[in-house]
């Protein structure tokens, strides 16, 4: 038998393009959220309902999601990002207007979750989760009190500290140290911030993401920088764990759903993000990740030990000096250099 | 030379997974601005001036490569000794032997170093055992020891293979010649043994250093992200900044100093005959 080059290359033409399309008849939606940030059964839920298959992806860092969108060539449907990020995906021309008049479960929602400054009409976002930054720490290892962020700057602690690797947090952190804006632009309060971190570094047990759940509840380490969300889910592990948001004031967050421009099946995406806030399914996702909802009705169907939660659930007094990440724009390239400058020390 | 019409879909995979990527890496390091399309071909070395004006990148680089040769040498000093012994035994204990090296690398290489995690940790196996028997526990995990051992637990089997092939056919009755004309144990190695397997140390230490180097996962999860090394700068570049043409200007210059390397160490290679050589 002989084969022809031509059929060989053809055959092998045939054999990517087999590999580069799965195929199948169901309506797909592409869903691009945090890693373990939804009750996996609620997905499920969502493909028997309407029939569809839901390709659920994840990422660890909203630049990580931005750069997939932006660059990527994937094409999600519904995303995930924080407050700060949906500015500049706004601004940037990457989101879909939402119809609200699809959203019929908007009407759920807390009004001080909506008509937020990233987003002031919620054109482009429909709230998810909310919570703040804080330090947790085990009350067994740590015997001074925690309500400072100096702490996590106190030789006694020396290497029993975890950081986020993550420069836009951790620099917020040392901003809001030296009572600056955790939106600072100013070259010299960067400087100084920079300076404090490098300070700290030799303290540092390890900057890390989210292994920071398994090193403090097997209490690897003493003090750890987290999100509220975390925090819950840590003290719920370990009982020696505690969570404060330091006095001179931390970051409060938001996470909405967005429709990428590059959506495909606008109609289905819609339904999606109404479907995540139906009171039953929010509850069902926050009971599981342990996030707070901005949902007022499913807070109504949570437990009591969530709700009377002042980790997931904080008091007016306990939010009124935090801070809301902003798009910084070109200042992005200066925090980066200053993380470079500061992790490349030894 | 011919190519024979066999081989046209693999210089077909050639083209199309090796030398076009890098075709478009090298386009994109030499190039600023968004995306890649050819319409804004504006070509510039700028992105080559920032990596070598910043000192902190030319440290992160020096950083990367110091431990990428400790890990190197390491491997190859525990290496080279186990592949003699390997290659000394009969051919059934052989064979077991080689597997016992080669299934770890069956599991996920991001599982094995997960792995270690629990090992080194304050709370860890060693550690427990260390205090148990009434020590201090140990500083084991999160420095630059630890992505050492990380690195050389990962990439020793990349060393003992290829030497050990080229230990393996060395023909036996070159070391009895030598040993009929009077060489002792140490000259029949140092004569005979050590200059027959240098293709297969090369091989090795190439095999060993190009992961070091370019390895980010292993300083990420044993180093903590403590210390950033090349390949945390482009994987930083790329996926967290967004800066593509940057990212590429990096890698195109760990790409060079992986080949000076290469250059440098290929040098030993006298006659380039030996069949483990990658050149």
């Amino acid at each position: 038998m002989k084969i022809s080059v031509k059929t060989l290359t053809t055959l092998f033409f045939i054999l990517i393009m087999v590999f580069a399309t799965g195929c199948s008849n169901k309506p797909t939606l592409n869903v691009y959220n945090w890693g373990d940030y939804i009750d996996p059964d609620v997905i499920r839920d969502f493909e028997e309902e309407f029939n569809v298959k839901v390709n659920y992806n994840t990422f660890a860092t909203n630049e990580d999601m931005y750069v997939s969108i932006k660059k990527g060539g994937a094409s999600y449907d519904v995303a995930f990002p924080s407050d700060y990020m949906i500015e500049r995906m706004i601004n940037e021309g990457l989101l879909e207007k939402i119809d609200k008049e699809k959203i019929t479960n908007l009407k759920h929602i807390d009004d001080s979750f909506l008509n937020l400054e990233f987003d002031p009409n919620n054109d482009y976002s429909v709230p998810y989760m909310w919570g703040t930054v804080g330090i947790v720490y085990n009350k067994k290892m740590v015997d001074d009190v925690v309500d400072s962020w100096d702490i996590l700057w106190n030789e006694k602690y020396s290497g029993q500290i975890l950081m986020l690797d993550s420069q836009r947090d951790s620099i917020a952190v040392a901003l809001k140290k030296l009572g600056y804006s955790l939106n600072s632009r100013d070259m010299k309060e960067l400087e100084e911030a920079k300076n404090e971190l490098i300070k700290q570094k030799p303290l540092v047990y390890a900057y890390v993401g989210d292994e920071v759940k398994d090193l403090m509840v097997g209490e690897e380490a003493a003090l750890a920088v987290v999100w509220s969300g975390d925090a819950v889910a840590m003290i719920r592990e370990n009982e020696n764990l505690d969570y404060v948001i330091p006095k001179e004031g931390s970051n409060l967050w938001f996470d909405n759903m967005v429709i990428p421009k590059t959506c495909k099946n606008k109609e289905l995406a819609h339904e999606f993000i109404n479907f995540m806030q139906r009171p039953e399914i929010a509850a069902r996702n926050t009971e599981y990740i342990g996030y707070s909802t901005p949902n007022y009705k499913a807070i109504e169907l949570l437990p009591d030990y969530i709700v009377n939660s002042r980790v997931a659930y904080p008091t007016e007094e306990d939010i009124k000096d935090l801070e809301i990440f902003k798009d910084i724009k070109d200042f992005l390239k200066v925090y980066d250099e200053i993380w470079l400058e500061i992790k490349a020390q030894r | 030379m011919k190519i024979k019409w066999a081989s046209y879909p693999y210089v077909l995979w050639m083209i199309i997974f090796i030398i076009v990527p890098l075709g478009l890496v090298l386009l994109s390091s030499l190039t600023i601005g968004e995306g890649v399309g050819l319409g804004n071909l504006g070509f510039t070395l700028d992105n080559f001036r920032k990596f070598f004006e910043n000192e902190y990148y030319v440290e992160v680089l020096w950083a990367s490569v110091n431990l990428a040769l400790k890990s190197t040498v390491i491997s190859l000093l525990l290496g080279y000794p186990m592949a003699m012994i390997i290659a000394r035994e009969k051919i059934e204990k052989r064979n077991i032997m080689v597997l016992l090296i080669v299934i770890p690398m069956w599991m996920n290489f991001l599982l094995r170093t997960y792995a270690w995690l629990t090992l080194l940790g304050k709370n860890g196996f060693i550690n427990t055992i260390v205090t148990k028997l009434g020590f201090e526990p140990l500083d084991l995990i999160y420095n630059d020891r630890a992505v050492l051992l990380g690195m050389v637990y990962n990439f020793l089997p990349f060393m003992i293979l290829p030497i050990y092939s080229v230990l393996t056919k060395i023909d036996n009755s070159l070391i009895e010649a030598a040993e009929d004309l009077g060489a002792n144990k140490f000259n029949v190695f140092t004569k005979v043994i050590f200059p027959l397997s240098i293709p297969g140390i090369i091989t090795g230490i190439t095999m060993v250093f190009m992961p070091a180097v370019s390895t980010f996962v292993i300083s990420k999860l044993l180093g903590g992200g403590q210390y950033m090394l090349i390949g945390n700068l482009i994987e930083r570049q790329f996926i967290e900044i967004g800066d593509w043409h940057f990212g590429s200007a990096v890698s195109i210059i760990m790409m060079v100093f992986i080949l000076i390397t290469m250059a440098i160490t290929n040098k030993f290679d006298v006659d380039k005959e030996g069949g483990g050589g990658l050149w």
